[in-house]
């Protein structure tokens, strides 16, 4: 299923965004702090309503379609986490099974195997029936992002989903991500592991896109000191040899 | 980690229907004038049955069908529409230390009420002068909050909290200068006593209307229970697990203010059970809104039974609010399961 941005604006913030992910492709926005990356992403899970332009889902307008069936199709990681009961892990990992069920729907063992495979997927198996809210921020996003994957969409919309996250955890979140096959639209921070998994992706700067393609030819030193204003150098990967980016640091400098 | 939950959900209803039972009969036998559980059995059986009752038993029979069993099985669904309230409640409003009169309805209702008791608005009424006054009263501070609180986006969790809160402000202040403004003592008094709660002089009347609110409103929020749970997970995520937020909140709203209206309407502003009875549930069963919306009735309901029996019996034969009871009973009650399970409020 694909997903595609078509002139999305939002008053004040965001300006003629266009962009999009084919199906099966993993799809990354970056930029500076206030670029308008989460309120991006927010049209695209439907928390906002675009004040100009359409999201596409597979060429029809998201907003066209009921809630409970674009999240049967679309599911997402916010940043916004914030719980106010004491729900255990799996209880949590279970609500990504509510667009697919009704009123009075019994959960299945389907469902608990899906929960329980989630869980182990994203290395939290252990923290089943751990309260959600006794948990590390890093163990909380992992579980979040079970729940995704619980929802069983097509496209997976996920903002900052390396937050919080120990270094083998964010490459182990990543690897998941991109081995699920599904279609990835994601706000990472990270320059590096944006270029490491991302096939494609787009710079947003002041609320517009102002690059879009491959990790090589969009994360140029230029363009990184244009949009960033630091300084850096861009080198092969040792071992792999994806494009990565080594920064200046000004105050070490010699 | 709570340290006590139960696995499974259904060994603790049923346990809790028995409890329920035992406590309608108790409830019934128990009072100023004790009448032996067997006969509380036997009326009950002859009342529904059809069966006779000795003429020298009528008295008695008089007592339990007449007084105690409309005011012990209005207990009952008070308590339960409470406790379902006060759970619906802290769910739409994204907040432990909600309950069913955090929107304000509660307070609305009690200007109603005690004009009528102390200007002695209504007369025509008769006895339910005081009901009906609460009760509209109840829509119209409804009507204020959801008209004050709504916004472009709908209705946010934080401005219905903090719009119902200064609303219960304004209406308190009404009820208050109306207690003072009272030509003499004795209406003052029964406002007080109104307001604090109260299940005496309740006959059949008031039952049916409040049990049938109290079901369909139930039936409602059992049917909403996932959504209840995608709900507490913050606006954003609700969203994303396909429900439709700004019309849910909207429903809700509707929903605890219509039983808020009514059961205050039938027994005045019964603190506490709609703050208490949520959380000792979670304590027990945890969070998720498919378990918590069986048992909170069903604890609720004998709950406040038993604090009903309590205020007929405690300072007999005058009677107590049941106000002053659900705090002297939960307030330590509370505290002390809260300190032991290292029971985890929001917010952490």
């Amino acid at each position: 299923m694909d997903l595609e941005l078509d002139r999305v604006s939002v008053d004040g913030i965001v300006r003629d965004v266009s962009l999009s992910a084919g199906t099966g492709e993993v799809v990354g926005v970056v930029g500076p702090n206030g670029s308008g990356k989460s309120t991006t992403l927010r049209c695209v899970y439907r928390a906002l309503r675009p004040s100009g332009g359409a999201v596409l889902l597979d060429g029809r307008d998201l907003l066209s379609l009921p809630p409970r069936e674009s999240a049967r199709s679309l599911a997402a990681l916010t940043q916004d986490s914030h719980v106010e009961f004491d729900f255990t892990v799996t209880e949590v990992v279970a609500m990504g099974r509510l667009p697919h069920k009704g009123a009075f729907d019994r959960d299945t063992g389907r469902d608990r195997d899906l929960v329980a495979d989630s869980l182990r997927r994203v290395d939290a198996g252990h923290l089943a029936e751990r309260s959600f809210l006794t948990l590390s921020g890093g163990e909380r996003q992992r579980v979040l992002v079970a729940r995704a994957l619980v929802q069983e969409p097509d496209v997976l919309v996920l903002d900052e989903p390396t937050n919080h996250l120990d270094i083998r955890h964010q490459l182990d979140v990543l690897a998941l991500v991109r081995g699920t096959g599904l279609t990835v639209l994601m706000v990472l921070h990270d320059l590096n592991l944006a270029a490491a998994y991302c096939d494609r992706i787009h710079v947003l700067d002041g609320g517009r896109v102002v690059a879009g393609g491959k990790p090589v030819d969009v994360l140029t030193p230029d363009l990184v000191e244009a949009v960033f204003g630091v300084r850096a150098h861009l080198v092969p990967h040792p071992v792999s040899g994806v494009p990565q980016l080594l920064f200046e640091h000004p105050e070490v400098s010699p | 980690m709570t340290a006590v939950r139960v696995a499974r959900t259904s060994p603790l209803v049923v346990l809790l229907v028995v409890v329920l039972a035992a406590s309608v009969v108790a409830g019934v036998a128990l009072g100023p004038v004790s009448i032996p559980f067997g006969r509380v059995v036997g009326f009950l059986q002859a009342a529904f049955t059809g069966g006779r009752v000795e003429a020298v038993d009528a008295a008695q029979y008089r007592i339990v069908w007449d007084i105690r069993l409309p005011r012990v099985l209005l207990a009952a669904v008070v308590g339960a529409g409470l406790s379902v309230v006060g759970v619906a409640v802290q769910a739409m409003v994204r907040n432990a230390l909600a309950d069913p009169y955090v929107l304000g309805i509660s307070s609305g209702a009690s200007v109603g009420a005690v004009a009528v008791a102390t200007l002695g608005l209504f007369a025509s009424l008769g006895i339910y002068a005081l009901s009906a006054a609460a009760f509209l009263s109840a829509l119209g501070a409804t009507a204020l909050v959801y008209l004050a609180a709504r916004t472009r986006a709908g209705l946010t969790p934080l401005r219905l909290v903090l719009t119902g809160t200064a609303m219960a402000y304004g209406f308190q202040a009404l009820t208050l200068l109306l207690v003072f403004q009272a030509p003499h003592g004795e209406a003052a008094r029964a406002a007080m006593f109104w307001l604090l709660g109260s299940l005496g002089g309740v006959t059949w009347g008031a039952l049916p209307v409040a049990a049938a609110v109290v079901a369909a409103g139930t039936a409602f929020l059992l049917a909403s229970a996932r959504r209840l749970n995608g709900l507490s997970m913050g606006d954003e995520t609700a969203t994303t697990l396909g429900i439709d937020v700004v019309r849910m909140r909207r429903r809700l709203f509707v929903v605890t203010a219509g039983m808020t209206g009514v059961l205050v309407a039938v027994s005045g502003a019964v603190g506490f059970v709609g703050l208490m009875l949520p959380h000792l549930v979670r304590m027990v069963v945890g969070s998720d809104h498919r378990r918590v919306l069986v048992v909170a009735p069903l604890a609720g309901a004998s709950f406040l039974i038993w604090v009903d029996v309590a205020a007929r019996l405690v300072a007999a034969p005058e009677e107590l609010p049941l106000g002053v009871i659900t705090a002297a009973l939960g307030v330590p009650c509370f505290v002390f399961l809260m300190r032991r399970r290292g029971y985890v409020f929001g917010g952490g």
